[in-house]
């Protein structure tokens, strides 16, 4: 790959955050004109070790050289000097700028500040590389994938040579992440080094030139992209072997359990969330809901779980005995007083399912606080269903009265699933239940919500990876900006069919 | 590359949770620092002997008996400012209006012992100034509260406004009761019969004034901690979606812990008039509806840790003035001692929760700095 020297090389880098060890000693070099992919689960350390090279973090021992040289990278502007840009998973743009501002925001340019000059700059390097981007358009008005692009564009613009992107597909449909890998192809053309942080397997397949792959801080080793494959990945990742199918039984018995007919729903600045949207979730099965993020997933369950106001339409949670009732107009407290149990693992689980401050026997109480003695709330129960889903789930932690804050991603998740579960609902909506999570967890989670399916609940399963859509839900409900584009089969629906569906209604190809 | 490679001079990171001891350790050296800067500037600035200085501030917080019952009843108002804070502060809602809702409860029953002092049983009417003063604390906070949940009005704002309101009205009824006529100020109430006075309990003038608040701490402990309210008040304070999420009414919430604040905020007018002062002005609250907020923090909301930390500032407060007028020094020169040691405990939060790394300090130990 290229010449002999590396662009960039680290070595024997270690960093702690108290008693986190998030690299330890780890040792890697990026050559001039790859497509590196850094590879690994959740809290690997792939972020901190890239954040090391772009300045945000100082290594607390090793060596990090550019083209041969040591050098010290104290501050993002200093990796900016030796040709390092790094775009960020959350975007740090300013809304009310538009993209051009935004892309000369805090360079110290000779003279006054010219924005035309550096739109033709911005034209021209849109021009390049194949990007879609107009200087003067809001940061506001733009789309998700649009944004990105102008993070891209930013760092491009300020000269840089060695790229790094940190899990920039999580945010896109399978349209834009082609659209995206297109670009990087001819950035590598162009003579510059890409490094990609991600944990989809696919895509290091797809984009890469070499993968390393880190597992709990360490280094655990390279290969050449084209003499490996998703198992091995896999395996080096993980740390032992795993497998990769996700379980699909046949629904038993499956019953209309919840029927929801015509939903509108606006938000509270009256923009249009959900329009006229009807479907049935069975009992017995799960329900995918696939779309583009923010096209109203949020706002369908929350309004089904009495958390959304509803404008028009109706939400009828059917009864084993056939018998209808409302929804709609009814607070989380008096759904469960009508004696319908539904619990909700929502998108949001530090801000909404738990609280993060709380320990686990807190947290437990969330659900069963008010069964306590007069006004006195009971500890005991709570505190038994902690231990009792620490165990089952295999949560990883201190103990029961440790701040669920301080614990990783998949094990709060766990929390989160293991409490809603331990109600023994009749209906479990989950959002984005594996975003975030490592594949060990990911896969205890498909596990947990097939169980519960098995037992009879209707499982409605909002998620933004496709190829588990595909994999794990009977029937995928595909929306796209608050309409139903199509509710199609999961066993036999086609990946591409339903990206065309999460941007087009009914998915019909442009034909102009 | 020379200008590339250099380390930044210092960076901070956080620490792993410490041991109860070394935090305490910690905290004790940031005392006895504070104790050596304040001795050093004593000496530069007035030329005395810093320790006898420090041992006539002790003797004015605990010299006689009398200075003793004074300290705790002026830990006993501090204290229960700080605990009827400590609810609202728990949900995050910032009550700035400790001092208006006292006063309001001063106000309230200095009312019902002028208007009714010689018409019904004291017992009755003790009871009476209880239940109004309680009540309209209640409201004064209550107010805001309603303007929080239904319109997320700035409680900050709203509270702090609501003190001037109180502060006129009290300037105002003062102004009707003054006595005798023309000087201003209302004197003594009742000072012949003593209707409305909180009884002493023995020869122990302060000693009922003290047990109601001592009560009043540990039913809020308890209610904090170990009640359904408190735990939806932790809930609705920590994150309003997870409280709205399962079913906890956010608004309710507010509203109702705003009352149980402002009510015990009134409950303290209501002790420091018909316990201690047995008159009204505008000042009676003194800055210490405002000091209240900083004990609550200091004691990170947990009423019992309100004991000491309402007890520390009330010694520091009691030995400045002492030394001021022993040594005929300015007033101001006990408050700087007071800042002074006050810097030093907050700042040692920030050693427990930092830990700071200089240039060099990780390859050769005790490095040029």
């Amino acid at each position: 790959m290229g010449s002999n020297t590396p662009a960039v090389s680290m070595r024997n880098i270690t960093k702690t955050f108290g008693t986190i060890v998030a690299n330890d000693d780890v040792s890697l070099d990026i050559y001039k004109g790859e497509i590196l992919s850094l590879l690994g689960e959740n809290g690997s350390g792939k972020t901190t070790l890239m954040n090391m090279l772009s300045g945000i973090y100082f290594p607390d021992s090793g060596q990090i050289s550019i083209n041969g040289q040591p050098v010290t990278i104290a501050s993002p502007r200093e990796a900016f000097d030796h040709g390092i840009g790094m775009i960020h998973q959350h975007f740090k743009l300013v809304d009310v700028f538009t993209a051009a501002e935004n892309i000369v925001l805090g360079l110290k340019e000779e003279g006054r500040l010219d924005l035309t000059r550096a739109g033709e700059r911005i034209r021209k390097i849109c021009d390049t590389y194949g990007f879609d981007v107009d200087p003067k358009q809001k940061i506001y008005n733009m789309s998700v994938s649009q944004k990105q692009t102008v993070e891209i564009v930013k760092v491009l613009y300020r000269g840089a040579d060695i790229l790094i992107l940190d899990e920039p597909t999580a945010v896109l449909t399978p349209q834009e992440t082609d659209k995206l890998f297109a670009v990087l192809r001819n950035m590598k053309k162009d003579g510059k080094t890409v490094v990609i942080i991600t944990h989809k397997l696919h895509e290091v397949e797809a984009i890469s030139d070499r993968v390393v792959v880190l597992r709990k801080g360490r280094y655990i080793g390279e290969m050449k992209t084209s003499e490996t494959n998703a198992q091995e990945m896999t395996n080096m990742m993980v740390g032992r072997e795993v497998a990769l199918n996700i379980d699909r039984p046949a629904p038993v018995d499956p019953r209309p359990r919840i029927r929801v007919e015509n939903l509108t729903v606006r938000s509270s600045d009256n923009v249009l969330k959900l329009d006229d949207v009807t479907f049935t979730a069975k009992a017995g099965e799960i329900l995918g809901i696939a779309g583009i993020s923010g096209c109203g997933q949020k706002e369908l369950l929350e309004a089904i779980a009495g958390l959304q106001p509803v404008q028009s339409g109706s939400i009828r949670y059917i009864n084993d005995d056939g018998t209808e009732e409302n929804l709609v107009g009814k607070d989380p407290l008096k759904i469960a007083d009508m004696g319908v149990s539904l619990s909700f693992v929502p998108e949001d689980r530090l801000g909404m399912g738990l609280v993060g401050s709380m320990d686990l026997t807190d947290n437990m109480m969330l659900r069963s606080f008010r069964s306590g003695k007069g006004i006195f709330t009971d500890r005991k129960t709570p505190r038994k269903l902690a231990e009792k889903v620490v165990e089952e789930l295999e949560v990883n932690t201190p103990g029961v009265s440790t701040p669920v804050r301080r614990l990783s991603g998949g094990n709060v998740q766990k929390v989160l699933v293991g409490r809603e579960i331990a109600a023994s609902p009749t209906v479990l909506l989950s959002a984005y239940a594996v975003r975030g999570l490592d594949i060990n967890s990911s896969y205890t989670i498909y596990e947990l919500l097939n169980q519960q399916k098995k037992e009879g609940v209707a499982v409605v399963y909002v998620g933004e990876d496709l190829d588990v859509l595909l994999e794990l839900c009977d029937r995928i409900l595909v929306l796209c900006s608050g309409r139903v584009s199509g509710i199609v089969d999961g066993a036999s629906a086609d990946k591409n069919q339903v990206g065309m569906m999460m941007t087009r209604l009914g998915g019909g190809a442009s034909d102009e | 590359m020379s200008k590339a490679n250099r380390e930044p001079l210092l960076h901070i990171t956080k620490r792993k949770a410490m041991p109860w001891q070394q935090s305490w350790l910690i905290r004790l050296i940031s005392i006895v620092a504070a104790l050596i800067v304040c001795a050093v500037i004593t000496t530069a600035a007035t030329g005395l002997d810093p320790m006898s200085v420090y041992g006539t501030m002790l003797e004015g917080a605990f010299g006689t008996e009398r200075k003793i019952w004074v300290l705790g009843k002026e830990t006993a108002v501090l204290l229960c400012i700080a605990v009827a804070m400590a609810p609202a502060f728990r949900m995050k809602f910032w009550n700035l209006g400790g001092e208006g809702q006292v006063l309001i409860g001063t106000l309230i029953s200095a009312a019902c012992m002028i208007y009714l002092g010689d018409k019904i049983p004291s017992g009755l009417l003790i009871l009476l100034m209880v239940v109004a003063s309680v009540v309209v604390g209640a409201i004064w906070a209550g107010i805001p509260a309603f303007f929080k949940a239904k319109w997320n009005t700035n409680e900050t704002l709203f509270t702090l406004m609501m003190n001037y309101v109180a502060i006129q009205l009290v300037a105002y009824y003062i102004i009707i009761w003054e006595s005798p006529k023309g000087s201003g100020k209302v004197g003594i109430i009742n000072q012949s019969t003593n209707a409305g006075w909180l009884p002493s309990l023995g020869s122990y003038q302060y000693l009922l004034n003290i047990l109601i608040v001592a009560l009043v701490t540990i039913l809020m402990f308890v209610y904090l901690k170990y009640s359904k309210h408190g735990y939806e008040i932790s809930v609705v304070g920590e994150s309003q979606r997870t409280a709205r999420y399962v079913g906890i009414k956010v608004d309710r919430v507010i509203i109702r812990t705003l009352l149980v604040s402002g009510g015990i905020c009134g409950l303290c007018g209501f002790l420091m008039v018909a316990g201690t002062d047995h008159t009204i002005t505008t000042t009676l609250a003194g800055g210490r509806g405002f000091l209240g907020v900083l004990v609550a923090w200091l004691a990170q909301f947990n009423p019992l840790a309100m004991v000491l930390v309402s007890l520390l500032l009330c010694v520091l407060s009691r030995g400045a003035g002492e030394i001021s007028t022993i040594y005929g020094l300015n007033q101001s020169f006990g408050d700087i001692l007071t800042g002074i040691i006050l810097f030093f405990i907050i700042g040692s939060e920030f050693f427990i929760n930092y830990k700071i790394h200089l240039r060099g300090g990780a390859r050769k130990k005790g490095g040029s700095n």
